[in-house]
C-alpha cells in the first residue's frame, strides 16, 4: 500500500486522539470523547500492522495472538471489576502499560544485539527506566488502593535521600552506557533491577489517602515512556498521545492537589505526615 | 557533544512538535471540573496504550528465530492491549454512571 495513503490516515488518527481529549475535559461530550480516541487508537494500530518496514519479518501469529489475548484480558477485567475498585484498576492497567514501553526498549536492545550509538541508546535506556517506574509504581499503587499492601509495610528509613541516590546513579549509569555505545546483558539487567528500586521508593513513601494523586502522576510517566517509544519507534500517534497524556497527566497531579488542599510536595515527601488511612 | 548537536539538527521538526503538544495538553485539561478528575485520569490512562503500536512495530522487524525477543515483544503486545482495551472499557463505564447520576 501507498506510504502517503497511510501518514495520512496517521494524521486524521492523531487529530482525532486532540478532540477526543478535548471533548473528554468537558462533563456532555466525555463519552463521545472516549469513542473518538478508541477510533483514532484503532486506526493508529491498523497503520502499524501494515506499514512498510525496512526488515519486515512480520511475525503477525505472535501480533494477532497477543492482541487477542489481551483485548480479552482487558474487556473481562474492565467489565467485572466494582465501581469502588476502579482506581486501583486504573493504576494497574497503567502500570501494564509501562511494562510494555519497558518491554520495547529492551527488545530494540535485543534486535540492535546491544550495540548503537551514543544519543539513541541513551534514549532507550532512559526509556527502559521510565517504563519500569510507572510499572513498578504503579503495582505499588495498586498495592496500596486494593489493601494487600500497608502503609507500614514500605517503611523505607530516609527514603527521600535514597530515592535521590538512586536517580543519580541511574542517571549516570545511562551516560556511561551510552558513551561506551554498547551494553552487556549483565549490565541491562543491572540497570533494571536499579530502575525497579527506584520506582518503589518513589511510591512507598506516599500514603494511601493521596494514590489517586500518584496513579496521576504514574499515568503522565506511561504518557512519557509511550512518546519516547514513539521516538524510537518513529511513528508520530505515539509520540503526539503521549506527549498529551504526559502533560495532561502532569496538569491533572497539580489540580488533584488543589482539589484535596494538598501540596505536591507534600503528596510525595510528606511521608504519611497529614495522611488519612487508606480507603 | 557533537553527536548531540547533530540529533538535534535531525530531529528539530519531532522536537517543535513534542514543545507544542505539551502545550496543547496543558490547555486542553487546564478547565476541567473536578468531577471528571477520574474519568479523564482513565481516559489519558487508555490514550498510553498506544504503546501497543510501538510493540507491533518492533516486533515486526524482529527475526523470526529470536525466540527471546519474540516472547519478550508478544508479552509488551498482550500488555499493551490490556492498557488500551481495558481502560477504554473502564472509561465508558464510569461515563455511563457518570451520565446516569446527572438525569
Amino acid at each position: 500500500m501507498n506510504i502517503v495513503i497511510l501518514d495520512g490516515v496517521l494524521f486524521v488518527a492523531s487529530v482525532l486522539l486532540i478532540i477526543g481529549l478535548r471533548k473528554l475535559s468537558h462533563p456532555d461530550s466525555a463519552s463521545n470523547g472516549n469513542r473518538l480516541a478508541a477510533v483514532a487508537l484503532a486506526l493508529g494500530v491498523i497503520v502499524a500492522l501494515v506499514y512498510p518496514l525496512e526488515t519486515q519479518n512480520n511475525n503477525y501469529i505472535y501480533i494477532v495472538a497477543g492482541i487477542c489475548i489481551g483485548g480479552i484480558i482487558g474487556i473481562i477485567s474492565a467489565k467485572k471489576v466494582p465501581m469502588t475498585a476502579m482506581p486501583e484498576m486504573v493504576s494497574l492497567f497503567n502500570g501494564f502499560g509501562g511494562l510494555s514501553a519497558a518491554l520495547i526498549s529492551l527488545v530494540w536492545l535485543v534486535n540492535n544485539h546491544f550495540v548503537s550509538e551514543a544519543t539513541e541508546l541513551g534514549i532507550v535506556l532512559f526509556n527502559l527506566f521510565l517504563g519500569l517506574v510507572a510499572f513498578i509504581g504503579s503495582m505499588v499503587a495498586y498495592g496500596k488502593l486494593s489493601g494487600s499492601l500497608k502503609d507500614e509495610h514500605l517503611r523505607i528509613p530516609y527514603s527521600t535521600i535514597l530515592n535521590s541516590l538512586l536517580l543519580i546513579i541511574a542517571i549516570v549509569l545511562i551516560i556511561i552506557f551510552s558513551y561506551s555505545g554498547q551494553l552487556s546483558i549483565s549490565q541491562t539487567v543491572l540497570f533494571s533491577i536499579l530502575s525497579l528500586l527506584y520506582g518503589i521508593t518513589f511510591v512507598a513513601p506516599v500514603g494511601g489517602a493521596d494514590m489517586p494523586v500518584v496513579i496521576a502522576t504514574l499515568n503522565a510517566l506511561t504518557g512519557i515512556t509511550a512518546a519516547i517509544s514513539g521516538v524510537i519507534t518513529d511513528n508520530k500517534l505515539m509520540l503526539l498521545g503521549g506527549v498529551l497524556v504526559g502533560s495532561s497527566g502532569i496538569i491533572l497531579t497539580l489540580l488533584m492537589c488543589k482539589a484535596m488542599n494538598r501540596s505536591v510536595i507534600s503528596v510525595f515527601f510528606g511521608n504519611f505526615s497529614g495522611a488519612k488511612e487508606a480507603g | 557533544m557533537n553527536e548531540i548537536i547533530n540529533f538535534f539538527e535531525q530531529n528539530i521538526e519531532i522536537i517543535y512538535l513534542l514543545t507544542f503538544a505539551v502545550f496543547l495538553g496543558f490547555e486542553i485539561i487546564s478547565k476541567i471540573p473536578t468531577v471528571l478528575h477520574t474519568p479523564l485520569m482513565s481516559g489519558s490512562n487508555a490514550i498510553s496504550g498506544v504503546v501497543l503500536i510501538g510493540a507491533i512495530l518492533v516486533i515486526r522487524v524482529t527475526e523470526p528465530t529470536n525466540y527471546f525477543a519474540l516472547i519478550m515483544a508478544t508479552l509488551g503486545i498482550v500488555l499493551g492491549t490490556i492498557n488500551l482495551v481495558g481502560g477504554l472499557a473502564v472509561t465508558s463505564r464510569m461515563l455511563e454512571m457518570f451520565n446516569k447520576k446527572k438525569k
